[in-house]
């Protein structure tokens, strides 16, 4: 199947729906949609059917049939199905979203949530999830059977909520992309599907957030794989689009005055991506933006963060006394003391941290880019006398 | 084909000849240290001699465990002294002797001064499973 084919997987959700609603069991009728899936590329090629939704419910209907009867034969019982289905109405949105929230059950783990839901809402086959994770692909149909187990077994009417439903979502887009399948992209039309189904201005402020980022997307690497840091990249190469819907989405869930944690998040994208240049950057807003974040999520990382904002909107020395309340252990805490150093002018504690920064990097383009700063600056230092 | 585990150490392994710490190149001796890195994936990708290529964090700790029910005991971080592995590549080549002639291109990797850095590798060949006709 086309990755890019996303018509053909939007129906996905929906096809699946109509099963579990003619009676289907969740797991036989996830993989009975994924068996249409695989059909559906060679079929519609030679003649392209003119109700796509009726072909693929027609198919994986039969398909789970055939799973159903020879169950049911092995257990030497009669067939529960007949032949003809019956007729059930129309799938609504509602359909979907509970398939979402099915996903998203309480007892399944992060990574089981996520490869559920690229399966079953996004239609994603286990081959392209395993892929994307770079794992074997006999590990990720485990991982997914025994997910659908475990659904399975508590019963598919205790669902996850909303928060995980966003957090598996946030997880998928932060996977960013490898090889073929574009996993930011995909979580991003999942959560424009999630959004136009649940009247939650928070999922349109984690679907503003996820637009504000993608639209930077070509600014942040450069050719060679480097990270381009916030304030070097070419903002000519924003998606001016993207950002304009970005911020629309934004505005509309902000006038709700239901704040949370990803409207939140989503006002600081905002604030960045609406800056012609890095200079224009309104800082102090950003702060104040930091300053509600922390009322709803206050985690080291966001307090990391805002320290890097009171940096730019008060100074170097403002913003290495922010840091100094930051837990020790965060994450690239050393790459934003040296970044705050550097700024106040003390070159060669800053890159004495760049290279700290380096050390415990968490990929090796980071690496890479902490090197090259602590590089730059021991050369600047070899220079002055 | 026979497969081969290049090993990198941070430490542990025989001295460098050309032994500077990285923070102390250039940025532009950076940029080429990894621009040699990328080619030489990518041209073993293409010449299908290439498995798997990883870096691994210098954090990390001994672990064994304990009896009695007793939660596992772990030791670390790794004491500076330890013998210390930084990446490894596995390559699937023809012969021995493709084996060495690669781990010593990448050996060669440009460091300090634009110069190859000759560090050591550790050249591992697999434990094959054993052939199908045996006598």
């Amino acid at each position: 199947m086309n990755v890019e084919d996303v018509d053909l997987r939007a129906l996905v959700p929906q096809v699946l729906s109509v099963l579990i609603r003619r009676g289907a069991d969740f797991a036989t009728a996830e993989d009975a949609v994924q068996e249409a899936l695989a059909r559906a590329v060679p079929a519609w090629e030679r003649e392209p059917p003119s109700d796509p939704k009726g072909w693929l419910i027609t198919v994986a209907w039969r398909a789970f049939l055939d799973v159903a009867r020879s169950e049911a034969a092995r257990r030497d019982r009669e067939a529960r199905f007949d032949t003809e289905p019956p007729t059930g109405s129309v799938p609504g949105a509602d359909d979907t979203l509970h398939l979402y929230f099915l996903c998203a059950h309480p007892d399944l783990t992060p990574s089981s949530a996520v490869a559920l839901t690229l399966r079953a809402v996004g239609g994603l086959t286990t081959r392209q999830i395993a892929q994307a994770y770079l794992v074997p692909e006999s590990t990720m149909a485990q991982r997914i059977s025994r997910a659908k187990r475990t659904v399975a077994a508590s019963g598919i009417d205790r669902l996850g909520d909303v928060r995980t439903v966003m957090r598996v979502l946030y997880l998928i887009f932060n996977e960013g992309y490898l090889g073929d399948i574009d996993l930011a992209a995909e979580a991003i039309r999942l959560t424009r599907q999630l959004a136009s189904a649940l009247d939650d201005p928070e999922v349109h402020g984690l679907l503003a957030l996820l637009l504000l980022h993608h639209a930077r997307r070509a600014s942040r690497t450069g050719s060679d794989g480097r990270i381009v840091p916030l304030a070097d990249q070419d903002r000519t190469l924003w998606d001016a689009d993207l950002i304009a819907e970005g911020i629309a989405v934004l505005q509309a869930a902000l006038a709700r005055d239901r704040l949370g944690e990803y409207q939140a998040q989503a006002a600081i994208a905002a604030l960045h991506a609406d800056a012609q240049r890095v200079e224009d950057t309104d800082w102090v807003q950003i702060v104040e933006w930091y300053d509600e974040l922390l009322r709803f999520a206050d985690t080291p990382i966001v307090r990391l963060n805002r320290a890097v904002a009171i940096g730019e909107a008060d100074g170097a020395r403002a913003g290495l006394a922010a840091l100094a309340e930051v837990d020790e252990h965060v994450p690239r805490r050393s790459a934003v003391a040296a970044h705050l150093h550097e700024k106040d002018g003390d070159l060669e504690r800053a890159a004495r941290l760049y290279a700290d920064a380096a050390r415990d990097a968490p990929n090796l383009a980071e690496r890479d880019h902490q090197l090259r700063q602590a590089a730059r600056l021991n050369q600047l230092l070899r220079l002055e006398p | 084909m026979a497969k081969y585990l290049l090993l990198k150490h941070y430490r542990g392994s025989p001295e460098a000849v050309n032994n500077v710490p990285m923070d102390r190149w250039t940025p532009a001796e950076v940029d080429a240290h990894v621009q040699f890195m990328n080619d030489f994936a990518s041209r073993l990708e293409q010449s299908g001699e290439l498995v798997d290529a990883q870096a691994l964090s210098p954090d990390g700790m001994w672990v064994r465990s304990d009896v009695d029910g007793r939660p596992p005991v772990t030791d670390g971080p790794f004491a500076e002294t330890k013998d210390l592995v930084a990446g490894w590549m596995v390559i699937d080549v023809d012969t021995p002797e493709r084996a060495i002639e690669l781990a010593a291109e990448l050996s060669a990797v440009p460091g300090a001064g634009g110069e190859p850095i000759h560090e050591w590798l550790e050249v591992r060949p697999f434990l094959t499973a054993p052939p199908t006709v045996t006598e």
